[in-house]
């Protein structure tokens, strides 16, 4: 099936909306869907979007104050009473500052626990480095039982939210604060597990998660100017990955790029990497934060500054297969 | 049981038996045959590591069979180090890393009374006094006095001591009544070994409507073993074999003494 893309894509008409409002509307739709959701914040409610839930449905609503630590416990006692709660905060924060309660409380213990990280990556601009989370796909990845994803647009986000309110697990969701292109549409899949082949292509593989497809769809776009028939895949669900349509790609490729706006050591290309080197090893070259902090700026200055602009990728990209061959069985 | 596993903590669980005994053979409305009936009350531990005196009254109340009590800390057994709740029916958290278990009651008992108004229910939760270190309890016991949790229920083990020395040395705990007041609080001082005392301050915490109660529970650390009583060196390790058959007679000599005229289910 071919994933319809908004027409608007690359148009001046193109909609613009922040994953996190996504969310927003997706946990009140959730909340409205099965009445065991509720959810809690520290101190951020607006700015998390949990407002727009807050405001649906107050009994089911616990404002946490500034103690993240308190936050995810709390709502891990809530599980246990059979609520399914989701708690925001800032990703810096959580899962920044409470990662050991994560892992016990929600994920050794197993509770369906929802872990919402807003103002994610360097997308959060000019509050600078300390705000800008790009160690939490690595801090949680690790963690057993625990769903990882990086909603691409806002309406992927809105969909991420409804499906993992009723997946039962400890699950993290992965927010931007800036408004960033909206490539999907109502119609567009959302299966949790599931990678999407955005567009075909046979010379090389672009995965991206998170905002970070849209960037990718564009290299693609500037490649393809170039001669280079890129194929896109979009990793929503960075655990568990999607084998299958990963493996798919990268054999009918032979090489393959990541994108993420994080920090490339544990982060979502480590995790196609580590899959390609157990079942189909192959060249793999990982865009990202390397190794090194953020800073205060616009995000698109940011985002020029550490080369993860769309043509910026097409560039290396097109460098790097000129002097990479394509790894065929 | 420890002496079998080869490592664990002594002193702790020894001076909570009163407490545990008198917990789950009096205070708690729960039921070993069918741990996840919808009406039961619920017992939290928070130090994770004083596991051994929940696992032996778990044991003797009829959750599972006293000869499992042995494999503790054994591959396979559901009886971990530390309390996992998947591994055991009968427990309702999984703790060890300190801090946490107050807000998972918190987190419980907030359920009970603002989302699904049931009000005979009641969450307990057992806390260590050197746990009470940890910045995470602190924002528990805040938010606890904020939403004024009446059906909950916490004890302090009160035993002065931590790994590193006396508590007072290590991170000085007192004013504690008035710390805990003053985040809002009912605060009660009991002897924990006096299984009536406890009993009362449960029944007494039940009755106050409109905060949140903590049982500041003195106990003695190895109680009932003169060898261990008072030394914090007896914190986290087991005793050998001599030690063990020493500590069992010393606790024999007890058969008999501990009554309680109301006690039992």
């Amino acid at each position: 099936m071919t994933y319809p893309l908004d027409p608007a894509l690359f148009s001046d008409a193109m909609k613009m909306d922040p994953t996190r409002a996504g969310f927003g509307r997706g946990l009140k739709a959730a909340g409205e869907a099965n009445e065991a959701v509720v959810a809690l914040c520290a101190d951020l409610t607006e700015s998390t979007q949990m407002h727009l839930f807050r405001d649906a449905f107050p009994k089911r609503f616990v404002e946490m104050g500034i103690a993240e630590q308190n936050l995810v416990t709390v709502a891990s006692g809530m599980a246990r009473a059979g609520k399914i709660p989701f708690t925001s905060s800032y990703a810096a924060f959580s899962p920044g500052r409470n990662w050991e309660q994560i892992r016990t409380t929600v994920s050794l213990n197993n509770m369906p626990v929802k872990i919402v990280g807003s103002h994610a990556g360097i997308f959060t601009g000019k509050d600078g480095a300390t705000h800008q989370m790009l160690e939490d796909i690595a801090l949680m990845r690790v963690l057993p039982n625990m769903v990882v994803i990086a909603p691409g647009d806002a309406i992927e986000a809105e969909k991420a939210t409804k499906a993992i309110a009723e997946n039962g697990l400890p699950s993290y969701i992965r927010l931007a604060r800036e408004k960033t292109p909206v490539f999907s549409l109502d119609e567009s899949p959302f299966e949790i597990g599931k990678a999407y082949v955005l567009k075909e292509g046979t010379d090389v593989a672009l995965m991206g998660t998170g905002t970070m497809t849209y960037q990718l769809l564009v290299a693609a776009k500037v490649l393809a100017e170039n001669g280079i028939n890129a194929e896109v895949v979009h990793v929503p669900t960075i655990k568990p990955l999607d084998e299958e349509t990963i493996l798919a790609s990268a054999k009918k490729t032979g090489r393959v790029i990541t994108a993420e706006e994080a920090q490339i050591a544990g982060g979502f290309g480590s995790a196609i990497a580590e899959l390609l080197s157990d079942k189909l090893p192959m060249p793999v070259k990982r865009f990202g934060m390397q190794d090194r902090f953020g800073e205060s700026g616009d995000p698109k200055d940011l985002f020029e500054a550490f080369g993860l602009t769309g043509e910026q990728i097409a560039a290396s990209v097109k460098e790097w297969c000129e002097t990479t061959h394509q790894y065929h069985q | 049981m420890l002496e079998h596993a080869g490592s664990g903590h002594s002193a702790g669980p020894l001076g909570m038996a009163d407490i545990f005994a008198a917990l789950y053979f009096n205070i708690l409305n729960i039921n070993p045959k069918d741990p996840e009936w919808a009406d039961r009350d619920i017992f939290l531990l928070s130090n994770g590591h004083a596991i051994p005196v929940q696992y032996a009254a778990m044991a003797e109340s009829g959750f599972f069979d006293v000869e499992e009590l042995l494999t503790l800390r054994q591959y396979g057994s559901r009886l971990q180090g530390h309390p996992e709740r998947e591994r055991l029916p009968g427990l309702e958290n999984t703790s060890g890393p300190l801090g946490s278990g107050l807000s998972q009651a918190a987190g419980y008992a907030y359920t009970l009374q603002y989302i699904d108004d049931i009000k005979h229910r009641f969450v307990y939760v057992m806390m260590g006094d050197g746990e009470l270190n940890e910045g995470n309890i602190w924002e528990a016991a805040m938010f606890a006095g904020k939403n004024k949790l009446s059906q909950l229920i916490a004890f302090v083990d009160r035993n002065n001591i931590q790994i590193d020395g006396s508590t007072e040395d290590v991170m000085p705990l007192e004013d504690l009544k008035g710390k805990w007041e003053s985040f809002g609080w009912h605060v009660i001082e009991i002897d924990g070994h006096n299984i009536e005392s406890v009993i009362d301050a449960t029944s007494q915490a039940r009755a106050i409507s409109n905060r949140p109660t903590v049982i500041i529970a003195h106990t003695i650390p190895g109680k009932g073993v003169d060898f261990m009583e008072y030394d914090f060196k007896w914190h986290g390790v087991p005793p050998n074999s001599d030690q063990a058959k020493e500590a069992l007679e010393k606790l024999r000599t007890l058969d008999g003494k501990i009554t309680h005229e109301g006690a039992g289910v």
